[in-house]
């Protein structure tokens, strides 16, 4: 009987494999599989531009997504820290256990930035290996998009023809976007501006932003009104305060209406707002935003 | 190097060549030599320092290519394999009319009201977890008494594949909600007053527990555990075989991004023997010590329901669940066991349930309301014993609870938590709670 029930739930389980099944942790890498593996995956995506992705339930509909999943695409350096290792242990998918190929994360493949070098808590929710907010900078996609075609031709290379064809478009189209971005975004170099969360030290160090004060006193922590206030003497020379869309918009409107600038939501990944349908409209977006906060 | 070599190789040649053709033993042709000597010195240096800028500037661009940044190797050492340390600390300041010894009425077999009063080291907990090779992965967690001491919670070792995990060694039962989580977790101060009547708390076994995932989009988990039947109300034995049984399934969804939900079914069948109620209340007035023998079988249903706007729950959520469990024990009952020491059949199904929501009505700042409720059903009395024993309290056991929590980061809570316990008959109780919570070390993971 035992025998039975075991094979049954063998058959079951190997019965589900026609394509590759993706879980995404966040919108941004599921683009990039989409545009890297057009229908070739199954892509399921873990979270929204609107969630904040540090503090994600480990709901049982991600942890049943994840138990199919031959290929998990997260961020990493920490990001998911409270919610994924829980979803890959109760999918009881060995697949995707890190360390294995079917865990892969993006930041291990770009340069990161705002490594610490000390660790202790009293900074607040510091990563240890680095701000995980890559996805801002839109560099960082050339490697990661590498990577990622790579392990997708190591789990099904019967594709690789398609994978590699894929990934040469998409170099060539994202290099030249790159180059618009850049041209567009020219006007911004040098520019203060005041960040909600540390979210953006790459796109900063991509644009040539220069980011004055931070609302938030310590990572990962809510700004407190005497720290607002603090923030706010910092202000004369800053054009404008960012927050990802995921964030609560008063300690940004507070300071925007004190200090007379203007108050920014970028769309942060795919999804952040209306425009970012997609990887390049995630870009396009926020380069039109941050270009109208200047003005 | 080899530039280096050549370069300067080739100037001497040159220079040695082109003034060799002139006067040999003249007192200007030292000058002249003293010259190139200097001169060769003089190019050596500058390529050198060249060289040097050259190996920095390649160095350089080498870290600014945003490609495979390889992390640095960490240096060998014993501690490069320590697992995960999470250190729970925890407190309780209690204030409390009634002694929170006395069980709710018609529960006399399980004493622990889960809190205590006065100033009290609530649940702290060290835990220590790290996969053990590919397959297998360890956790212990060991609770620091308040009373002093040490005690395993949980110790155990996991492993999965296609769906099914597989946990040896001592865990919380993963029957119900509430049962697997951590004291530290808890949204009120106390667990509801279902399970510290009818598990102690917590269900704590040592045994084996599998659970196997169905590879659908819906979650649908089904699980069995055997145990040695440790935690009440098994009555730990030292035999052979299996001393208690557990199954449990769980189905659970999204509806849409902003819903979230778990349902859940359980069983649990222990044999309980010699099993010791203290203090109970008897038709004659006396408090007495009872002895009960016999199978108990509770069956609990639960569900979970989370909403936050925009599935943020960073900046405020909802959360409401409720559990009910049903437990039905019948065998031998032992009558005053010092005394009168009479035996004859007993058997009673009693029950309980709670509802409790917790909102987040901003960031950091939860508050919540619970309301328990015991039935202590009526008992069937052999007739030996049916001028003895209460059959029937007539009184319904219920608590309402209001809490009040802020956490000023992910890692700290600080909580209020007003109670009205109406648990025991004739003696009704105002409870007031203060507690801090604090965990450092890993970042723990929490569950659903």
């Amino acid at each position: 009987m035992k025998k039975i029930i075991f094979a049954a739930l063998l058959l079951i389980s190997t019965a589900s494999h026609a394509a590759l099944n993706v879980f995404a942790c966040e919108p941004e890498w599921a683009a990039l599989t989409r545009l890297l593996a057009g229908d070739k995956v199954s892509l399921y995506t873990a979270t929204s531009a609107l969630q904040d992705p540090h503090r994600v339930e480990a709901r049982p509909s991600l942890i049943a997504r994840a138990r199919r999943a031959d290929l998990l695409i997260c961020t990493g350096a920490g990001l998911e820290t409270a919610w994924l290792p829980v979803i890959v242990r109760e999918s009881g998918n060995a697949a995707i256990r890190p360390g294995s190929n079917g865990y892969f994360e993006a930041a291990r493949f770009v340069q990161m930035l705002e490594i610490p070098t000390r660790l202790d808590r009293s900074d607040g929710d510091v990563h240890a290996a680095g701000n995980p907010h890559i996805q801002t900078d839109a560099r960082n996609f050339l490697p990661v998009a590498d990577a990622l075609s790579q392990r997708l031709i190591l789990l099904d290379p019967a594709n690789t023809g398609y994978y590699r064809q894929q990934l040469a478009t998409f170099n060539q189209q994202w290099r030249d976007a790159i180059a618009k971005w850049e041209k567009q975004a020219a006007p911004l170099k040098g520019i203060s501006i005041v960040a909600q969360h540390r979210g953006f030290p790459y796109l900063n160090n991509w644009l040539g932003l220069k980011q004055v004060a931070e609302l938030e006193a310590r990572p990962g922590m809510e700004p407190s009104a005497a720290h607002l206030s603090r923030v706010l003497n910092e202000l004369q020379q800053a054009k404008m305060v960012l927050r990802a869309a995921y964030q609560d918009e008063r300690p940004s409107a507070w300071i925007a209406e004190r200090a007379r600038i203007n108050a920014v939501v970028l769309p942060y990944t795919v999804g952040g707002t209306a425009q970012a349908i997609d990887l390049f409209g995630l870009f396009d977006d926020t380069i039109a935003r941050l270009l109208a906060g200047v003005k | 190097m080899f530039k280096k070599t050549y370069l300067s190789a080739a100037l001497t040649v040159l220079l040695s060549h082109s003034f060799a053709a002139s006067a040999a033993n003249d007192p200007d042709l030292q000058a002249i030599r003293e010259q190139i000597q200097q001169l060769k010195q003089s190019y050596e240096q500058r390529i050198t320092q060249l060289e040097q800028r050259l190996a920095q500037a390649e160095a350089d661009s080498r870290a600014s290519v945003p490609v495979q940044a390889q992390p640095a190797a960490q240096a060998a050492s014993e501690s490069a394999f320590n697992p995960a340390i999470l250190l729970v600390l925890g407190g309780t300041y209690g204030q409390l009319q009634q002694n929170p010894a006395v069980p709710a009425t018609g529960f006399a077999m399980s004493a622990h009201p889960g809190h205590s009063q006065g100033f009290n080291l609530g649940e702290s907990e060290l835990s220590i977890a790290a996969n053990i090779d590919p397959d297998y992965r360890g956790v212990a967690t060991l609770a620091l008494a308040s009373a002093g001491g040490v005690s395993v919670e949980n110790a155990f070792v996991q492993t999965s594949a296609n769906g099914l995990k597989l946990k040896l060694g001592r865990y919380f039962s993963g029957l119900g909600y509430l049962n697997e989580q951590h004291a530290h977790i808890w949204d009120f101060v106390d667990q509801p007053l279902v399970y510290a009547s009818l598990w102690n708390n917590q269900l704590g076994e040592d045994g084996v527990q599998l659970k196997w995932l169905a590879p659908t989009d819906t979650f649908i988990e089904v699980g069995a555990e055997l145990g040695r039947g440790r935690g009440f109300p098994g009555t730990d034995r030292v035999k052979n075989g299996i001393g208690s049984g557990v199954l449990f399934a769980h189905v659970g969804d999204d509806f849409g991004v902003e819903h979230s939900w778990r349902v859940g079914v359980s069983l649990h069948q222990t044999r309980r023997v010699d099993a010791e109620s203290v203090g109970v209340p008897d038709l004659a007035g006396n408090a007495v010590t009872n002895l009960f023998t016999g199978d108990s079988q509770t069956s609990g249903l639960d569900f979970v329901w989370k909403y936050s706007p925009d599935g943020n729950s960073r900046n405020s959520y909802v959360k409401v669940q409720g559990e009910n469990f049903r437990r039905r024990e019948s065998g031998l009952l032992t009558y005053d066991t010092t005394v009168a020491n009479i035996t004859d059949s007993h058997s009673v199904t009693q029950s309980g349930w709670y509802l409790q929501g917790v909102y987040q009505f901003m960031p950091h700042w939860r508050s919540g309301l619970r309301y328990d409720r015991l039935e202590p059903g009526i008992a069937s009395v052999g007739a030996l014993n049916a001028g003895n024993i209460i059959s029937n309290y007539g009184f319904q056991p219920t608590r309402t609870s209001l809490m009040l929590d802020y956490s000023p980061s992910e890692f700290s809570r600080l909580r209020l938590q007003m109670a009205r316990d109406n648990s025991r008959q004739g003696l009704p109780d105002h409870q007031f709670f203060v507690q801090y919570i604090m965990s450092l070390g890993a970042h723990g993971a929490h569950q659903y």
